[in-house]
């Protein structure tokens, strides 16, 4: 006994710190899991104030709003699955064949929207499809069109969010198929140019199969935060105007707005609680059914 | 270097090619323009963004807007200060807490290595959410309105501790073992054998932690009100959602403008935008190797 604390005491006391803040940060306010069947109180604290039992889960099962918050968020994040998933490898598989010089080059550059905040995203949006001076609307009447007035129109913004999340996430998720693509051993395609396989053939018969666990690792944890989303490109890009609401609000800019606006603790908990249960519930069954088929590309 | 070899061993079609080629330059074209667009616009005169738009090409070059900023620049640069502060502090700490329990988990000959790997692993999967986090920092803590309310909550989190356990996996278990042979500690191992030969993956982890510093404004929005706490990502949230903002009577009340000054508002916002941004984007492409490296590493499952 005493000798397996002196031979991990030293390790132990390393890992102590992180240990002591993902306590902290992450194991402590899961205690507010709680919170949903309460009606809290400030004065009385999570555990004194008075269940409520189903209470607060009420406005998942009446109300607009949620109908159309939920639809959004799984809407867009299906999207972000699958599009974002496809264009990434494809550009990674399109990287792979230049040579390293151009692939940094470029690299460095697709890179530029992920090294900047979301906030500046909204920026570089906003110069782009401002009603009166933007880029977009000043070349629309150069053509003797009619402006568009982007901000105040929720039927554009189902597009201009995909185009700002695939703009803003590309560099960076096509490189990590483009790691995983240079650790393929290259013997495996020199093989198949001796039995004469095209490049697109090389691509569907070799790389993606071999960076198939990278990508379904990858898409379980997306699946996981299928109800939340980038807070920050839904408030800043869309500079958070209510006119956009219905095409641009999901639950993380509702539960926000509940919580800071209207300061209703119990909706937002609730919401909160729902995301993170369905959450785990579809990693859980994601990783499972990944599993049964393939139990080398499971996550755990 | 094999790679590479390889690479320019497959010749593929000078057309194929081409298109490729093409294709990226468009790619990149996209990521820049709005960039440009905003740089553009920061050396336009007001009257010139009135009649023309927002453009690349400044019809007339001013820096006016840069003037009336740095003018009265006592917002901006408290901003400033407490970005930096917080990113220096944030980075430092968050690397040491990420990098000694990554390095825990990454030995294999460490008794509670699967049940600390599996403990941040969890949190990857399920958390309490945005309430509980609030409650917990606002009353339980009491950290609103101060410094450590900007810096606490990022410190540690699954994704970069499991990037860094990637890459010091990596390191031969033999280099430890004749270490501990050498009769050094744990602490002494770790500092003075994994440190140095982690050089790339440390500063891959460092830009992480800076870009997320650096960006955030999240943390402002939620738990800071006092103006002296602002950072420089909340104060553009400002100055992007109220168009008049440098001409508002708010913005002569921080000091951002004089009162009775006529200011060039529109590109005035850009300008801000771009000393803002401005760091990030000159120097972290500089870095972006190391993050390439660092992700190639860390992304290996395992």
């Amino acid at each position: 006994m005493i000798r397996v604390i002196k031979k991990n005491a030293g390790l132990s006391m390393l890992a102590l710190p992180g240990f002591l803040l993902i306590i902290v940060f992450n194991y402590v306010p899961l205690y507010g899991l709680l919170l949903p069947f309460k009606s809290y109180r400030y004065n009385l604290g999570i555990w004194n104030s008075p269940w409520v039992g189903f209470d607060n889960f009420g406005f998942l099962f009446n109300g607009d709003a949620l109908y159309r918050v939920l639809r959004n968020t799984i809407l867009y994040n299906m999207t972000f699955i699958v599009l974002g998933t496809t264009l990434s490898v494809i550009i990674a598989l399109l990287l792979y064949e230049l040579s390293r010089r151009f692939v940094r080059a470029y690299q460095t550059i697709l890179f530029i929207p992920y090294f900047i905040s979301w906030v500046v995203a909204g920026f570089a949006f906003r110069s782009l499809f401002d009603m009166e001076y933007g880029v977009i609307n000043r070349f629309l009447v150069s053509l003797g069109e009619e402006p568009i007035m982007w901000y105040s129109d929720p039927k554009y913004w189902p597009y201009i969010i995909v185009i700002a999340a695939v703009w803003k996430g590309l560099g960076y998720s096509s490189v990590i198929y483009y790691a995983a693509l240079m650790g393929i051993d290259s013997e495996y395609y020199d093989a198949a140019k001796i039995d004469g396989a095209s490049k697109i053939r090389q691509a569907f018969s070799i790389s993606v199969p071999m960076i198939k666990p990278i990508i379904i690792m990858l898409v379980i944890l997306q699946i996981g935060s299928i109800c939340y989303s980038d807070f920050g490109l839904f408030y800043n890009v869309t500079l958070n105007s209510s006119l956009l609401y219905s095409t641009t609000d999901v639950i993380d800019t509702f539960v926000y707005r509940s919580l800071i606006d209207l300061g209703d603790i119990g909706m937002a908990s609730a919401a909160g609680f729902f995301q993170s249960i369905v959450g785990f519930c579809l990693v859980l069954v994601t990783n499972t059914v990944v599993k049964k088929i393939n139990p080398e590309n499971s996550l755990f | 270097m094999k790679d590479y070899a390889t690479t320019l061993a497959r010749k593929p079609l000078p057309v194929g090619k081409l298109i490729i080629h093409l294709i990226f330059i468009a790619l990149c074209a996209a990521c820049v323009f709005p960039f440009l667009v905003i740089i553009g616009t920061s050396f336009q005169s007001e009257n010139d963004i009135v009649r023309f738009g927002y453009s690349i090409l400044p019809k007339n070059f001013t820096w006016d807007a840069y003037r009336v900023i740095l003018h009265a620049p006592k917002t901006l640069l408290q901003s400033y200060f407490v970005t930096i502060a917080t990113t220096v502090v944030g980075s430092i700490v968050g690397m040491w807490v990420t990098t000694t329990y990554a390095y825990a988990i990454s030995r294999k000959d460490y008794r509670f290595r699967s049940f600390l790997a599996f403990f941040i692993f969890f949190t990857m999967l399920f958390h309490g959410g945005m309430v509980p986090s609030y409650i917990l920092m606002v009353k339980w803590l009491g950290l609103k309105n101060t410094a450590l309310a900007l810096i606490l909550p990022y410190l540690i989190s699954g994704w970069f501790v499991m990037l860094m356990k990637g890459f010091l996996q990596t390191i031969p278990e033999a280099v430890i073992e004749s270490a501990k042979i050498d009769g050094a500690g744990e602490l002494r191992i770790f500092a003075q054998i994994v440190l140095p030969i982690s050089k790339p993956a440390l500063a891959t982890l460092g830009l992480f932690f800076a870009l997320q510093y650096w960006n955030d404004w999240w943390l402002t929005l939620l738990y800071v009100e006092n103006d002296n706490l602002m950072k420089l990502q909340y104060l553009l949230i400002r100055v992007l959602k109220n168009m008049e903002y440098l001409n508002s009577a708010e913005a002569i009340e921080y000091g951002l403008v004089k009162p009775g000054m006529l200011v060039p508002s529109l590109s005035a916002r850009m300008a801000m935008c771009i000393l803002a941004a401005g760091p990030m984007l000159l120097v972290f492409p500089l870095f972006q190797k190391y993050f390439v490296q660092g992700l190639t590493v860390g992304s290996v499952k395992g």
